[in-house]
């Protein structure tokens, strides 16, 4: 069953969007990531004009950061004036981002940016815990051995404005997590994803919080920064497909909810181990496409110069 | 000195398309396609099965017939063939055509021509092969084939040769569904009746579609007719459609507004179901 996209203005078979959203729902409820990384490539694979795919991924991460807002409030796992300093950061990024992000398309260069960031944040990313899961697992085989301990003291604790975050056991100065928020911001509106897998290890190794705050705290901020990114984009660029991300959202949710009780049987060290090679797999994939010698060599794009 | 030559270079391929378009609007005289004469020979009497589509949001693109007879008050003119063309033709509207090549590695779009205007599809249908019955004078007078039916050029013109560009647009679309050409598809019965079928793809840009029949005997135009089918997204479509561009701030709220009530109610109902 075909569906018209109104903006988008392509016609795209529903239980392709309902499948698709399923996927990512599935991926996100068994990992606890947005999923926003693999949406945006995989609407670019189906045909969405990239713009749309960004704004409308963004919307996306909305609802499904809302459900797990909601689910992490009630266990109390959220760092609220952490989440907003982090918020202050992602704002000010989301807005630069977006003037990036209309230059590039300007430019021409936003595919090859959007490609490139996608390949050196995931590469990096997915190789840090697919090495830490693997530590992870070897330690556990040899049984026990000393944990290392949390607090070290770096140049971050010599910054001003400190603050103290209650629920995460800090004195830390503000400075850091309003830089970490910005960088996650500038990358959700470039790269239509809420940065949960950035935010999530840099929160754990530059900001030292304690794991159990960091999904909420950092759903929290997600869910306002993608909330203002799609917000921005809907404004400037009219690029926001409602019922493309009605769509996905539906999808998302069902697969959400069958991806946690699916996760809930397997192993925390496991699960990362998986998702490392998911993520390594999407950036080689990426990273093949811009070495290898491209099928053609031209490509077109509606509008002027 | 190498740039200014260059410079010359791309005004001329600029100016060119621009030139062969002036030309048609020029008052007629001897020699030009005989459209502008009051009572041509043969008259071209069309129809279409439809002038309005709406796009829906089931919309999966559309059947158009084009039909028509030619109408004669003296016998047919001996010798030449008759043959007719119909194209159909989308709304015009400016494209980039950007090539790749290798930097540092990696492939980079590096350089690019601008269309000022080329129509969003373009399905031609002939009654024999192009080249048999059209001649090379009119299809450039009344733009007929798929590579004429671009426009002039957009901004500086900054690569050496641009024809690659506009090849490889067409090849594109084409490959898109988007651009057409169907040689033999428009069936003649008798030297009277004649009847072309489009299929409009799904991924349709509203506006008008100009339709256009052209008659020819021996690669030049007796008559020519035109019409226009017009394209428009209805319902849902439209209502989402227009919201979104005339009050963006409303439009983003809304799907904002939808994204967290979906988010809530499904935590909402899972918990319910469990």
């Amino acid at each position: 069953m075909q569906i018209y996209l109104p903006i988008a203005e392509v016609s795209v078979n529903i239980f392709t969007l309902l499948g698709l959203g399923g996927i990512v729902g599935l991926l996100s409820g068994l990992f606890g990531v947005g999923g926003g990384f693999l949406i945006t490539p995989l609407l670019f694979f189906i045909g969405i004009p990239p713009s749309v795919a960004v704004a409308t991924g963004a919307n996306q991460v909305v609802a499904s950061s809302v459900s797990g807002v909601l689910a992490q409030l009630k266990r109390k796992a959220v760092d609220i004036p952490m989440g907003l300093v982090l918020l202050v950061g992602g704002l000010l990024g989301s807005a630069s981002g977006i003037y990036v992000f209309n230059l590039l398309t300007a430019l021409g260069q936003i595919d090859l940016a959007v490609q490139l960031c996608y390949v050196v944040f995931l590469g990096l990313i997915g190789l840090l815990m697919l090495q830490e899961g693997i530590r992870t697992l070897q330690k556990q085989r040899k049984g026990g051995g000393a944990r290392k301990k949390r607090v070290q003291h770096t140049w971050v604790h010599k910054l001003p404005f400190k603050f103290k975050f209650r629920a995460s056991g800090l004195y830390i100065s503000v400075i850091p997590p309003l830089l970490v928020g910005t960088l996650v911001g500038i990358l959700a509106a470039i790269m239509g994803v809420g940065g949960g897998f950035i935010m999530v290890p840099a929160m754990i190794y530059l900001l030292n919080m304690p794991t159990k705050v960091v999904i909420g705290t950092s759903l929290f901020q997600i869910l306002f920064v993608s909330a203002f990114t799609t917000l921005m984009h809907a404004i400037t660029n009219q690029t926001v497909d409602v019922m493309l991300a009605l769509l996905l959202i539906v999808g998302g949710v069902i697969g959400a909810q069958i991806g946690s009780r699916l996760g809930a049987r397997l192993k925390a060290e496991q699960l990362r181990i998986l998702l490392a090679l998911l993520v390594i797999i999407v950036a080689g994939k990426l990273g093949l496409d811009l070495v290898l010698h491209p099928a053609n060599l031209y490509s077109i794009a509606s509008g002027g110069e | 000195m190498i740039r200014a030559a260059l410079l010359v270079l791309g005004l001329c391929a600029a100016a060119l398309p621009a030139l062969a378009q002036t030309r048609q609007v020029l008052p007629a005289r001897p020699g030009m396609p005989i459209t502008n004469r009051p009572e041509p020979d043969e008259q071209i009497v069309a129809g279409l099965s439809r002038d309005n589509i709406g796009i829906t949001t089931s919309f999966d693109g559309s059947q158009i017939l084009i039909y028509g007879a030619i109408k004669r008050e003296a016998p047919q003119p001996d010798g030449q063939k008759l043959a007719v063309i119909v194209t159909l033709e989308g709304p015009l509207g400016p494209v980039t055509i950007r090539r790749k090549s290798r930097e540092f590695g990696i492939w980079v779009n590096t350089a690019s021509v601008g269309v000022a205007a080329a129509p969003s599809y373009y399905a031609v249908a002939t009654s024999g092969p192009m080249e048999d019955i059209l001649s090379r004078r009119t299809d450039i007078q009344q733009r007929i084939s798929i590579p004429l039916a671009m426009r002039a050029f957009s901004g500086p013109i900054t690569v050496e040769d641009s024809i690659p560009f506009t090849e490889a647009m067409v090849d594109i679309r084409k490959q898109q569904g988007l651009y057409k050409m169907e040689s033999g598809g428009v069936h003649i019965v008798d030297d009277t009746l004649f009847r072309a079928d489009f299929a409009l793809p799904a991924n349709l840009i509203e506006g008008d579609y100009k339709t256009r029949i052209f008659l020819l005997r021996g690669g030049k135009l007796v008559d020519k007719y035109q019409s226009a089918i017009e394209v428009r997204k209805v319902g849902l479509e439209r209502w989402l459609y227009s919201l979104a561009h005339e009050n963006a701030p409303l439009y983003g709220l809304l799907s904002l507004a939808l994204a967290v009530f979906a988010g809530w109610a499904a935590a909402a109902i899972f918990r319910f179901v469990r």
